[in-house]
């Protein structure tokens, strides 16, 4: 869907981008993560041509960006950024349409895009579209800023950022709905972040930059049991890259079916971090596991949290 | 308010007792008005012999006032407003700087002063003055425009480029209605000290408000002076108070105490 062959970038001298060689297929949730400067926000961009790159090629869709009109390719591609940026003179279902109305849609299909979205991010559309932002809490806002994003079906979603303004709560909440929409909609995001933790939650695959290049892209897993470098197991915290490595997988996955055990139980959906959690600060060696309708299901032990011998 | 009758239209009601409409309503009053004043004006100054100027009507220098604000206030406002959104496009920006001290350069000459020169190289009348009030009148306009553009925030014109916005669609649809309360606070001042500046235009020949100070001034006569200076200024209020009605409702969209605690949520994360 989008590919970058040695693509470059300088600012005033400065390399931000330094000869990229990154390929995204369709229908992948990508996370671009580096530290501030890493050139992680300029690939972004670069996609939908709001920076333009300096050497190189560019493809989306198979085509090179510069053989579309930036408002097309724009049109094309859905945005989000951190600051939101909701237009703050237009209703949430003024700003939702933004991109359908650019596209010329008909009046009656934009009001069911409307609803549609509302109600996929958990907003009552009769109660939130004549809000105006200001009338909205930040988690909202940016729940109406992922809605714009989508709006008008774009082949692709670019996030800079886009839960980093929000408290861990509401943060968590998007990521979990960012998620939901992914695997509903099977669109190819590209979403730019500086936490590590959401990159492992979030992403199907993860590309760490630094100083405009490639240090390693692969799988959570991949980065967290194969670090390319001492630089890359720095940037995912070497000290608790067990820890993440529970983060990954879920109780279900390890649970033994079948065995009955007491006291509380744990959802099968939870990650072996949560059960690591729980057995400590519970005390016990055996949880009971329950599914999400709430019926037993079998039994985790606390050594079945180490990875299986290979 | 029960008791009113019920026929009457809720619009009137709303009007009937609203700043503006009092001050329009005095302003009516005193220019169609004036010289039933007379009895008051002798009263007060019992030394003059006619106590109300009379060479005109003043409905008819209220008309000239107004004509000549109008004419030189849109010259200002179109004027300003292509100045100073000419400087903010990405083709203009180099000459941000020059504008600027041209502008301030313009409101350091007296307006006086500028009539002074203007009038016997174009001769007496209106033009000497429309030139002077336009020049006086661009650089508020043309500040609010720069103040205005600058203001909005650099997240929303990206995100707005980001969608696919063109140019001109984001300055449109985005950039002047974010914009437009703050100019509009600049075409504000510019009229309202135009319609005070308007009447030095008398001392070049052009009829206004300011015929009866300048008369009043030159012969001693304070009760002309007085019946010009009321009606400016009225004027200058009603006018004042009709922007403020157009610059709510413009910002209509801006939080404000009161809607903010009738429609926001219960307190809300975040912001």
């Amino acid at each position: 869907m989008i590919e970058f062959a040695q693509v470059s970038k300088s600012f005033d001298g400065q390399r931000a981008v330094d000869a990229l060689d990154l390929v995204i297929p369709q229908g992948e949730l990508a996370v671009l993560i580096g530290t501030s400067g890493s050139g992680k926000s300029t690939t972004l961009k670069m996609i939908n041509r709001l920076v333009e790159y300096d050497s190189g090629t560019l493809r989306f869709a198979g085509e090179d960006v510069r053989r579309f009109r930036p408002e097309t390719l724009r049109r094309r591609m859905g945005y989000a950024i951190q600051s939101i940026g909701l237009f703050p003179h237009w209703t949430v279902e003024q700003n939702i349409a933004t991109v359908p109305q650019l596209l010329n849609w008909p009046k009656p299909r934009i009001r069911d895009r409307v609803t549609e979205l509302l109600t996929l991010l958990h907003l009552e559309p009769e109660q939130y579209r004549r809000r105006f932002p200001h009338q909205l809490s930040g988690g909202q806002q940016q729940r109406v800023g992922v809605a714009r994003a989508l709006a008008a079906d774009p082949d692709v979603l670019l996030m800079d950022e886009p839960f980093g303004a929000l408290d861990p709560v509401t943060r968590a909440a998007l990521q979990d709905e960012l998620r939901r929409i992914h695997a509903l909609s099977g669109k190819t995001i590209v979403l730019v972040t500086h936490d590590i933790d959401e990159a492992l939650g979030l992403a199907q695959r993860i590309v760490l930059l630094e100083r405009g290049r490639i240090v390693q892209q692969g799988s959570p897993l991949e980065l967290l049991t194969r670090p390319a470098s001492d630089a890359v197991r720095d940037f995912i915290g070497r000290s608790d890259i067990g820890i993440k490595l529970l983060a990954l997988e879920r109780v279900a996955a390890r649970a033994r079916p079948g065995e009955a055990a007491t006291g509380d139980p744990i959802a099968a959906g939870a990650t072996l971090r949560e059960a690591l959690s729980a057995f400590v600060t519970r005390g016990v060696e055996r949880l009971p596991v329950i599914d999400a309708q709430g019926r037993p299901v079998g039994t985790l032990h606390f050594a079945d949290l180490l990875p299986p011998a290979p | 308010m029960s008791r009113r009758p019920q026929g009457w239209p809720k619009t009137l009601r709303r009007w009937a007792c609203t700043p503006l409409s009092c001050s329009l309503a005095a302003l009516l009053a005193l220019t169609l008005g004036m010289p039933a004043l007379r009895p008051l004006f002798a009263a007060l100054f019992p030394e003059l012999d006619r106590p109300i100027y009379q060479q005109d009507s003043f409905a008819a220098l209220v008309l000239a006032h107004v004509s000549l604000v109008a004419a030189s206030s849109a010259v200002a406002i179109v004027a300003g407003s292509v100045l100073g959104l000419a400087v903010c496009r990405p083709a203009g920006r180099a000459f941000r700087p020059l504008l600027e001290s041209l502008l301030a350069m313009s409101q350091s000459f007296p307006p006086v002063a500028v009539l002074a020169v203007a009038a016997p190289l174009i001769g007496f009348g209106e033009a000497p003055a429309l030139i002077a009030l336009v020049l006086y009148g661009v650089l508020p306009i043309a500040q609010g425009t720069l103040a205005g553009l600058d203001a909005v925030p650099a997240a929303t014109r990206e995100v707005a480029q980001g969608l696919g916005f063109a140019p001109w669609q984001a300055l449109w649809r985005v950039e002047l209605p974010l914009a437009a309360p703050v100019i509009l606070a600049g075409v504000r001042t510019s009229v309202v000290i135009n319609i005070g500046t308007a009447t030095i235009a008398s001392t070049v020949g052009a009829k206004t408000l300011g015929s009866p100070i300048i008369v009043g001034l030159s012969g001693f006569n304070t009760a002309y002076v007085i019946q010009g200076a009321v009606l400016v200024a009225l004027l200058a209020i009603c006018c004042d108070q009709l922007f403020e009605r157009l610059q709510r409702r413009l910002s209509a969209w801006q939080p404000t105490e009161g809607a903010a605690a009738e429609t926001a949520p219960p307190p809300s994360a975040g912001h």
